[in-house]
């Protein structure tokens, strides 16, 4: 897909391959043939730059056919750069940091007043801790006690210039969510296993919302660019293709 | 004159009645907006701290659920530090969140230049898919209101502080510029609290001579442009009378309208690109050049370049 758009977030796509699996053929309570299902799970997409690694999910998941992933990025396509209302499956219009959580919070608090139980996960990445408006929505869920809502964050060490905790401190990450009323869960965010018990932890918790912080790998399946902050923007020559397939396949 | 903040505490209430809906969110300035009236639904009564980023994204997330969400804050908060937020939580998916800024304009005048918002026009009107309305008086704001409420998309209703004027019974309509007088000479296009002194000045004016068309645009998005084009083929030379910026406010609206259709002279009442200061509300319309004498001036100056061209 990256490559066809020749552009595109490669690095923190592959980071969180695993959640979105994870969500989308564990976890969530959706139907693909009822996009619009108002009893629906939803997951807000915070990181929206991972898109690619979204659709491939969402096309895997039977939202749309895998041919149109090829359309990633062009002229007229639905499949944006970053994730749009227009994609069968997209729960929320994202790509500008920062604003994902609130957005999930609003869903989370309209399930409450309806009486409806479905859950609203939002899946952030670590740099994105940055913005001042996660440390607002984290305040609102904590002080609202929010349940429903499980945020995920990649916490894949890397942003877009260079590693995390030299760009600007994150750490300690935990003890900053605890403080603001959430259950922190830490887990190894490729690990199918993990992922599935702290779901259901989040689940079992009915006093407060629950924060799994993912430790993840950036460019995770693929050597040449695991962990490697250039792999954030990184798009692909055809050689490079032929290789991450390949290593991929045997992956 | 009545209180604007008890009046919009009743319009919502009223609201409320009626959609079940309904959800009302404030940033802890739910007293001196008025909207804390809605605590009578305290399930539907958010104030979410001063945190106006968080605030629009909620709104923005209880909307795509099917909420129909009421935000109130001061303008200078509301639109200065959540524009991004209104434009891509709220307004590329045309969601359904209802802005109601208060202080806008120098209505705040003793707060100065941090409260003192003269630029939320012209930033709400350049995100699309937004509808732009700045009530002149009491039954142009629950009118508003209550079309905000029953009209789907992102809709931003421009408020002062204090009391508002009760100017006209009712006729209000979303997109038609009211007719307040008929006239040839001149066309003054005013909005929001300065329709009343655009009132005066036409009385002014008529008392020389001058016969004004004046026009309350309260929805400056979508503008009216019939009624603009008309005036300006009408009269041949207009005023615009606005409490905001003149760069990307009603008179840039207006300019942009008349330069493609009717070119005529246009001269712009408004603050003339400058940051506010503390002071009586009064004595800061003399200040900024607000007042039905500026705004009689500005119509024989507009006239008068008119016979020049």
């Amino acid at each position: 897909m990256i490559a066809s758009a020749k552009s595109g977030h490669l690095g923190p796509s592959l980071s969180c391959v695993e959640v979105l699996v994870s969500l989308y053929f564990d976890r969530m309570n959706h139907r693909p043939k009822d996009p619009t299902w108002p009893d629906r799970d939803r997951l807000v997409l915070c990181k929206g730059h991972a898109a690619p690694a979204l659709y491939a999910t969402l096309a895997r998941a039977g939202y749309f056919g895998h041919d149109m992933l090829l359309s990633l990025r062009k002229t007229g396509s639905a499949l944006q750069g970053h994730p749009t209302l227009e994609t069968s499956g997209v729960d929320a219009s994202t790509g500008s940091l920062g604003q994902g959580l609130s957005i999930a919070n609003g869903m989370a608090l309209a399930a409450r007043l309806d009486g409806r139980d479905y859950r609203v996960f939002a899946l952030l990445g670590d740099g994105e801790c940055d913005e001042g408006q996660i440390w607002e929505a984290a305040m609102t869920a904590g002080h609202l006690g929010l349940s429903n809502v499980t945020a995920i964050i990649d916490r894949n060490g890397v942003q877009s210039d260079d590693a995390t905790e030299r760009v600007k401190k994150k750490e300690p990450l935990d003890a900053k969510w605890r403080s603001f009323g959430w259950q922190v869960l830490e887990i190894d965010g490729h690990n199918f296993v993990q992922l599935h018990h702290s779901f259901d932890v989040a689940e079992w918790t009915t006093d407060r919302p629950t924060v799994i912080i993912a430790r993840t790998v950036k460019g995770k399946g693929l050597s040449f660019l695991e962990g490697d902050a250039n792999s954030h923007n990184a798009s692909f020559t055809e050689e490079d293709l032929d290789w991450a397939m390949e290593e991929l396949r045997y992956s | 004159m009545p209180s604007l903040r008890k009046e919009l505490g009743a319009i919502l209430l009223e609201l409320g009645k009626e959609y079940r809906d309904l959800v009302v969110i404030t940033g802890d300035l739910g007293k001196s907006t008025g909207v804390s009236a809605f605590e009578a639904y305290p399930e539907r009564y958010f104030n979410l701290g001063i945190s106006e980023q968080d605030m629009l994204g909620t709104a923005a997330g209880l909307a795509s659920a099917g909420k129909i969400p009421v935000v109130s804050t001061y303008a200078t908060f509301l639109v200065g530090r959540a524009w991004e937020q209104i434009r891509n939580s709220i307004a590329r998916d045309a969601l359904n969140v209802k802005m109601v800024a208060t202080h806008s304009g120098i209505s705040p005048s003793a707060d100065g230049s941090s409260h003192q918002c003269f630029e939320d026009i012209a930033l709400i009107r350049a995100i699309p898919k937004t509808t732009l309305v700045i009530p002149a008086d009491l039954s142009e704001m629950r009118a508003a209101v209550r079309a905000a409420v029953e009209t789907p998309g992102p809709f931003y209703i421009r408020l002062g502080r204090g009391e508002i004027p009760t100017l006209f019974e009712d006729g209000f309509k979303i997109g038609k510029a009211r007719q307040i007088t008929d006239g040839s000479d001149v066309g003054i296009v005013a909005s929001g609290c300065l329709v009343q002194e655009a009132i005066e000045a036409e009385t002014l004016l008529r008392r020389e001579g001058i016969s004004a068309s004046l026009v309350d645009m309260h929805t400056v998005k979508p503008a009216d442009v019939h009624a603009i084009t008309e005036i300006a083929q009408e009269t041949g030379a207009i005023v615009t009378v606005e409490d905001h910026n003149i760069l990307g406010g009603l008179g840039g609206a207006v300019a942009e309208i008349v330069s493609t259709n009717t070119p005529v002279p246009i001269q712009m009442i408004g603050i003339r690109d400058r940051f506010g200061e503390s002071g009586d509300i009064r004595e800061l319309m003399e200040v900024n050049g607000l007042t039905a004498r500026h705004i009689a001036d500005a119509a024989k100056r507009a006239i008068r370049s008119r016979k020049k061209f």
